[in-house]
């Protein structure tokens, strides 16, 4: 695909199947299909609803305490040497990060279904970690599916969720990380789709979780583009965000699609380097196929077989990518990039040490990007970091780098 | 081939005849070993198999229960494929022309082989049909047309949440036969509902005369005859797999699943 010649109407993605061009979809077993058209319907009823999008609202205001601020990073920008660097501050929200903007929504619709029990996936625990504490406040179960593997590395944040009254299974089929966990989490639905809802937390799967967890992320650039306007008095020249699944950097991205000056830029995990073979970046480096739901770009073997990935963050550890994103590589509309681990590590180094702000690994994908941009464009150019989640839940990784025992 | 030649429909129309129920039969390609594999299908067929439906390994089989996915795991690792399978059948041809062979997968598989690449392979090699288990009736239909040009039956899943108005939508696209998901749940799962079955395949019958086979939760004869009463078939997996997944080698898979066959086949019969 090439360049639209006409402007690109973003808002009428995806279509009523849920493709944003030849990506998206619904790629799921017929079990799942009734339970998927009951999302849809009772979604595309609840996302037009001012009492439904007043209780959103409310709960992202008073329960996560958004809006989340937009700051201006002085040290960090001296230490580029180019663009203003601002930080949309989604660490600050409760549980540390964005994805808790998605887990807010998607419990009030679980809610409305009437559906007792909640499930999710999770790679680093983040999403996890949203996930039961939206279901400790609604009085919900909560079963919480994790790769064994990212069990062992993301002790405390099994640890939280437990707190949080959720069961965590842990899953030991194939390369035991967030696939597997998401390809255990589709088959406890298949089981238990009477009384379960699936809390997907990015925006892949089948069609409609894509858009409802844009939707629900959304928050993050409406309020990122107020910002810009009132702190700096325009639109800003450049948007980064990193990239695993993609929700934060839909979340930030889509509310910006139609501002043409705006620059966007989707940094995905460039591991030991893209020449290597070892990182997660299916954009930069995969093809179009099918994975959980739906049709995007995977990383994938000569036959087909989903392969494993290496970051040095578990949140990023993902062979496929939100079809949003697929599109609009392929459109042109956004840029997408790599950060190499060390890369991201020396952001997270330099982050902490200019401003005093511990970034989480996934996060500092997007400020080493943000780095090197930054210093190719003026003093008087802005551009837009988000900063999805904060980096306690790394201190351990980043300590055993530096052969440190916490 | 003819259109009336399809040695699915002619299998169906045969046992239709005789007034038995099929018995379809599913082993995991290149698990026990790429080298075993056309053995144990022969070995099924002798056991009394009417059609071999021959699973597909892939990385991510998202409808499987734990048995079967550990079938395409140690399928992979015996270095098991798409491209490989359809060799496993081309093989399996060449002393029988007669037993409907099925791959049943996923579509990430068919997507990199390319699905006209995949339609011309699958009759070069002298499969019959295909099954694949995330490509519902909405993303079915270019696989679907080009299956139908070669005379290729798509089976289709219809389930206890398939709604009235999407039975008949599938069935207008389906070939072949259905086949019947008898529960809420992945394969190998164990609250099969007799009760339940019966009432979904009246259901499904309003809608099509293709034939009806029961799988998911099917453990042996009398489960197979009790899910196949009300039907054309049954469709039995998961058993087979973990005999396979049991065996120390090649002679002793074949042993196995030949005797839980047999055993099946007799009680479909009597």
């Amino acid at each position: 695909m090439s360049k639209p010649t006409s402007p690109v109407d973003y808002g009428a993605f995806p279509d009523a199947k849920g493709h944003f061009g030849e990506f998206g979809g619904r790629f799921v077993s017929e079990t799942l299909i009734s339970a998927l058209d009951e999302l849809q319907e009772m979604y595309q009823r609840l996302k037009n609803d001012p009492e439904f999008q007043a209780a959103f609202d409310y709960d992202l205001a008073h329960y996560v305490g958004r809006p989340s601020p937009l700051y201006l990073a002085e040290r960090l920008t001296a230490e580029a040497g180019g663009a203003r660097i601002w930080l949309k501050r989604e660490d600050l929200n409760h549980t540390g990060a964005h994805k808790v903007n998605n887990t807010v929504g998607q419990a009030l619709l679980a809610k409305h279904s009437g559906k007792s029990r909640v499930i999710a996936e999770t790679g680093a625990g983040q999403h996890g970690v949203a996930t039961a504490t939206v279901a400790a406040r609604l009085g919900l179960k909560c079963a919480v599916y994790m790769g064994a593997e990212d069990v062992k590395r993301q002790s405390p944040n099994v640890y939280r969720m437990k707190l949080l009254g959720a069961e965590v299974i842990p899953v030991e089929s194939g390369s035991k990380t967030l696939k597997d966990a998401m390809n255990e989490a589709m088959r406890d639905w298949v089981t238990n789709v009477d009384d379960t809802f699936y809390i997907i937390g990015t925006v892949a799967g089948p069609h409609p979780y894509p858009q409802l967890v844009r939707d629900f992320n959304s928050v993050i650039g409406r309020e990122a583009r107020r910002q810009s306007l009132e702190q700096f008095g325009q639109l800003p020249d450049a948007l980064v965000a990193c990239v695993g699944g993609g929700s934060n950097a839909i979340g930030l991205f889509h509310p910006f699609l139609s501002d043409e000056s705006v620059k966007m830029y989707g940094v995905e995990a460039g591991g030991d380097g893209l020449e290597t073979g070892r990182h997660a970046a299916p954009l930069n480096d995969g093809v179009p196929g099918v994975l959980h739901g739906n049709r995007t770009y995977l990383m994938e073997d000569e036959d087909g077989q989903i392969i494993e990935t290496h970051s040095v963050s578990a949140g990023l550890d993902y062979p496929g990518v939100g079809p949003e994103h697929a599109w609009l590589r392929d459109i042109g509309r956004v840029d997408y990039v790599t950060a190499n681990d060390d890369e991201a590590l020396a952001a997270f180094r330099t982050l902490t040490r200019t401003e005093g702000i511990i970034p989480a690994l996934e996060s500092s994908h997007a400020v080493a990007f943000g780095l090197k941009l930054a210093a190719t464009m003026s003093p008087e150019q802005n551009i837009v970091v988000n900063l999805s989640g904060r980096g306690d839940k790394d201190i351990f990784t980043v300590a055993a780098i530096d052969g440190i025992e916490v | 081939m003819t259109e009336e030649q399809n040695r699915i429909d002619r299998r169906f129309a045969k046992l239709r005849g005789e007034g038995r129920k099929a018995l379809v039969t599913y082993i995991v390609a290149g698990d026990g070993g790429l080298e075993n594999t056309v053995d144990l299908m022969h070995q099924l067929v002798a056991s009394g198999s009417d059609l071999i439906e021959l699973g597909v390994p892939f990385s991510d089989p998202m409808a499987e229960g734990p048995v079967i996915q550990k079938g395409h795991e140690r399928a992979l690792e015996h270095k098991a494929s798409l491209r490989k399978c359809l060799a496993l059948v081309a093989e399996f041809r060449t002393k029988d022309a007669d037993t409907p062979v099925i791959l049943m997968g996923y579509a990430n598989p068919i997507v990199k082989m390319g699905f006209e690449a995949f339609a011309d392979n699958m009759r070069e090699a002298g499969v019959d049909g295909a099954l694949t288990v995330d490509l519902p009736a909405e993303e079915a239909g270019p696989l679907n047309d080009l299956l139908k040009a070669r005379n290729l039956r798509n089976i289709f899943l219809l389930t206890p949440t398939t709604s009235d108005q999407r039975i008949d939508e599938i069935t207008r696209l389906a070939s072949g036969f259905v086949y019947y998901v008898s529960l809420k749940g992945v394969t190998g799962a164990g609250h099969l509902d007799l009760d339940s079955v019966r009432e979904n395949l009246a259901r499904i019958r309003r809608h099509t005369d293709l034939p009806l086979c029961v799988g998911f939760g099917i453990k042996d004869g009398a489960s197979a005859k009790a899910v196949s009463a009300d039907g054309d078939g049954a469709v039995v997996g998961s058993v087979l797999v973990s005999a396979v997944g049991e065996s120390a080698d090649g002679a002793a898979a074949k042993d196995r699943i030949g005797a839980l066959v047999s055993e099946m086949r007799t009680a479909l019969d009597n």
